[in-house]
């Protein structure tokens, strides 16, 4: 194994050596017990990319099906009760399985490199992380599978979702899913939160902080205060439905509308844990691409923050129609309005950005482009709908379909696919062919707009949403079938971005360290970045690192090579505190999301699953927190 | 890419105390977690008071005693949990193995009263809203004390340990320590909730 004699300094060893010590030490086995026990960052990361864009092609049929039943009237392709369980998987998926876990993962692989340093906080939780994500999509799609997929809308409204509405085991799959992606989801939060804190590099002040940095650490406080509602919230209907309390019941003192308060409370937020991250990746193309630093550091910083406090403030605009106080409406309108002043700010600062810059047209600005036109387009519907008269009309139609379609496609997938054309040669080692690039971002870009775009004009008109058919007299009826061709196109887009993607990770043109040019500590090292990240800890003096020592990087000496070691700062002004240790390969994060699992599951069915359920749990915890003789666990 | 050291690491200490310390920042961020879900909770006991019109709804008010002994307990465990936190500090083993057997007994003994605390709700979770509600808050406090007092126990065993003599391990106390103020801190707005409200 490990032959290096104890306490060997990186300053001892000439580059080949130090590259080769380096390596031996912080390695993942290879074989299935590598597979199962890795804690690189960057492995369990790329895991939860692929695993995420599989969730987006499943959730993409799931669309393409409910089109093909929409775009005649009366159709018969699904039976109402299929239609049913396809909407809400198709919410639910997108949702829990694609959107926010591919946002956190990319932070999960770019965070560490971009504040450099080895591996994120608690690689270990991060294992367990994406197990869990992982057995919760499986639960959902294996219930899809067997007929027993939730059937009652991705907000599980209740009493419809209740004991005496919804019967059999659907709704509890949908609650005990949102579980496991609410324990990966809050568990990614907690590393990001202290990675960003305490290993940024020597030098790394809060004011050097890459924006997307800042807004995955804005991204996480958001997960962190939101995510508890949801938990709360599924698990008192898991209790509502099997031991028989009375949280939503009006009968015995409970209350319906007490469910849309804790959802929203959560769901809310959960757009801008979205929305967060993606505005980080558009920051981060926007400099790289203008050939400038953003316009506006301090005001983007202040624009994140305020997003994620403002997050909390907006929940009741989904209630409108519930029947609330007055002043309350009042309120909610306003505040949901006083959202688009960071929006608005960070729009500006980036056209600003652009407007001084010398902008490339590369395929990762094209999809910035396309998220500006796009979001700017669903911000506008957003304001309009925030006004109670206007949104009493389209509540539940069609054009709110089209509205968060708007701002959570433009808003966030765009982002994500320029993230990912950006980024992919850092991940892979291979650049992406700008020809299909700039195909995949017209089909795409055209093909969103014609499908969505109608879809104000068909809930202006009156169509209702989740409806599974339509009756012939209705006036929906050419609409419908040209948003059902046009959705064909979106989708050629995606599989020309999927065949570009799978296609470049084999054969594409190999990357060099910096492609693009780009300012930030992630193109500091090789693509793709060997599995200690840095063969020695940068040192930063500016915000924009790379561009500010175009010819070298500055780095630290004196960490040992025979211990997985990276440098712990201090919060404010990131000077360093301690060589710390980075925990090595571990089976029982494995262990410890199986028997939660286990645990999980059972207790779909019955109560005691919690009891007998704990005690494997425990007993994973206690084998992952006891110390083995490794030379981290020394002192 | 060319390299060039401008600072040399080698004399920084291995192992940082509290802010030094990763370990330190996760339990504060699983508090910041679980403080938001206790405060939620909290929040709706309230909202259903709010709605109902007598409160609590067909139930005679909790009894005092065993949630009172309770919180009698919990305080009083501060002080030898304080202790251990400065015998840690002090990488002091004799006195932090002392200690942690001591915060596995003042574990234990509440976990006992507790189950006394549950019968002397007057209320059934399934009876009503108010009972479901009541139950929920005293079962989410309880799952705290029981996960903190497993951590304490294997904790206390490794102290024992050959393992247990190193800065690492009293890093570990420490934050054993701070969670388990956590722990009795959070309780004191439970206690108010559950067994005050309803006699004001």
């Amino acid at each position: 194994m490990n032959e290096a004699k104890p306490d060997t300094r990186d300053s001892e060893l000439a580059p080949p050596a130090l590259a080769a010590a380096l390596a031996e030490t912080w390695r993942t086995p290879a074989g299935l017990w590598g597979v199962l026990a890795a804690v690189d960052h960057k492995i369990i990361a790329r895991r939860y990319i692929i695993t995420a864009f599989v969730f987006l092609a499943l959730g993409g049929v799931l669309a393409l099906l409910m089109r093909l039943q929409l775009a005649q009237p009366e159709a018969r392709v699904l039976s109402p009760d299929r239609y049913n369980q396809i909407f809400t998987m198709h919410g639910t998926n997108m949702m829990f399985l694609f959107a926010v876990p591919v946002l956190e993962a990319i932070g999960v692989y770019l965070v560490p490199l971009m504040v450099g340093t080895r591996n994120i906080a608690f690689p270990r939780l991060n294992a367990f992380s994406y197990w869990i994500f992982l057995a919760g999509g499986a639960l959902l799609w294996i219930a899809f599978v067997l007929d027993m997929a939730p059937d009652v809308g991705w907000f599980a409204y209740v009493p419809l979702s209740g004991p005496q509405y919804g019967t059999g085991k659907r709704a509890d799959v949908w609650a005990q899913m949102i579980t496991f992606t609410e324990i990966a989801a809050l568990a990614v939060a907690v590393e990001i939160v202290v990675t960003v804190l305490k290993q940024r590099a020597p030098g790394m002040s809060l004011d050097r902080i890459p924006l997307f940095v800042w807004s995955m650490l804005a991204t996480s406080f958001v997960v962190i205060m939101a995510m508890p509602a949801v938990i709360f919230a599924s698990t008192s209907l898991i209790l509502d439905r099997l031991v028989g309390t009375h949280f939503f019941n009006p009968a015995e003192g409970g209350d319906v509308l007490l469910w849309q308060h804790l959802f929203w409370f959560f769901g809310h937020p959960e757009v801008y844990i979205i929305f967060l991250p993606a505005v980080g990746m558009v920051s981060a193309i926007v400099e790289t691409f203008a050939r400038r630093p953003v316009f506006g550091y301090l005001a983007m910083v202040m624009a994140l923050i305020a997003t994620s406090i403002l997050a909390f403030g907006l929940w009741v605009h989904h209630m409108f129609v519930a029947g609330l106080p007055r002043l309350g409406q009042s309120f909610f309108t306003a505040s949901s309005m006083s959202i688009a002043i960071p929006a608005g700010v960070q729009v500006f600062c980036w056209l600003a950005t652009l407007w001084d810059g010398a902008p490339v047209f590369r395929t990762p600005l094209l999809f910035v482009i396309g998220f500006i036109v796009t979001f700017v387009i669903g911000g506008l519907t957003g304001v309009m709908v925030a006004s109670v008269p206007f949104d009493t009309q389209v509540h539940d139609t069609y054009f709110v379909v089209a509205h968060f379609h708007y701002v959570l496609i433009g808003g966030a997938v765009f982002p994500l696919l320029g993230g990912i054309y950006y980024w992919f040669p850092k991940i892979t080692g291979r650049m992406m062919s700008e020809t299909l690039g700039k195909w995949a971002f017209w089909l795409i870009f055209v093909g969103f707009n014609l499908t969505f775009f109608p879809m104000h004009i068909l809930g202006i008109a009156g169509m209702p949403r989740r409806i599974y058919t339509y009756q012939p007299d209705m006036p929906w009826y050419g609409l419908n079938m040209f948003v059902s061709i046009s959705s064909l196109v979106l989708v050629a887009g995606f599989l020309v971005f999927f065949v570009d993607a799978i296609r470049s990770a084999r054969v594409g043109a190999s990357a060099a360290e910096n492609p693009w040019d780009a300012p930030t500590l992630e193109w500091a090292t090789t693509s793709p970045p060997p599995s200690y990240n840095f063969a020695q800890i940068p040192v930063v003096n500016g915000l924009s690192p790379l561009w500010d020592q175009p010819a070298c990087l500055m780095v630290a000496s004196g960490l040992r090579t025979d211990r997985r070691e990276l440098i712990v700062s201090t919060v404010a002004t990131a000077k360093p505190q301690v060589r710390e240790a980075s925990p090595r390969d571990s089976i029982w994060p494995f262990w410890a999301a199986v028997a939660t699992s286990v645990m999980l599951i059972g207790s779909i069915f019955t109560p005691w699953a919690v009891v007998w359920g704990s005690v494997p749990v425990a007993v994973a915890l206690i084998g992952w927190f006891w110390p083995k003789a490794t030379p981290e666990d020394e002192l | 890419m060319k390299t060039r050291v401008v600072a040399d690491f080698s004399d920084l200490p291995i192992h940082g105390f509290r802010s030094a310390s990763v370990t330190w920042w996760g339990t504060l961020a699983f508090m910041l977690i679980e403080a938001a879900g206790f405060a939620l909770v909290i929040a709706v006991y309230l909202y259903l008071m709010n709605l109902a019109a007598i409160w609590p709804i067909d139930a005679p008010k909790p009894n005092l005693l065993p949630g009172t002994l309770v919180t009698v307990i919990l305080l009083v465990s501060a002080i030898p949990n304080y202790l251990i936190s400065r015998w840690a500090e002090r990488e002091d083993l004799r006195k932090v193995r002392v200690g942690m057997v001591l915060m596995s007994v003042l574990g234990t003994v509440p976990l006992a009263v507790r189950a006394f605390e549950f019968p002397a709700l007057n209320v059934n979770w399934d009876t009503n809203a108010y009972g479901s509600i009541v139950w929920a808050l005293l079962g989410l406090h309880t799952a705290h004390l029981i996960t903190d007092l497993v951590d304490t126990l294997v904790l206390a065993a490794l102290m024992f340990t050959r393992k247990g003599n190193t800065s690492r391990r009293f890093g570990d106390v420490q934050d054993n320590a701070m969670y388990w103020n956590f722990v009795v801190v959070t309780w004191l707005p439970i206690y108010g909730c559950i067994y005050w409200i309803p006699r004001l």
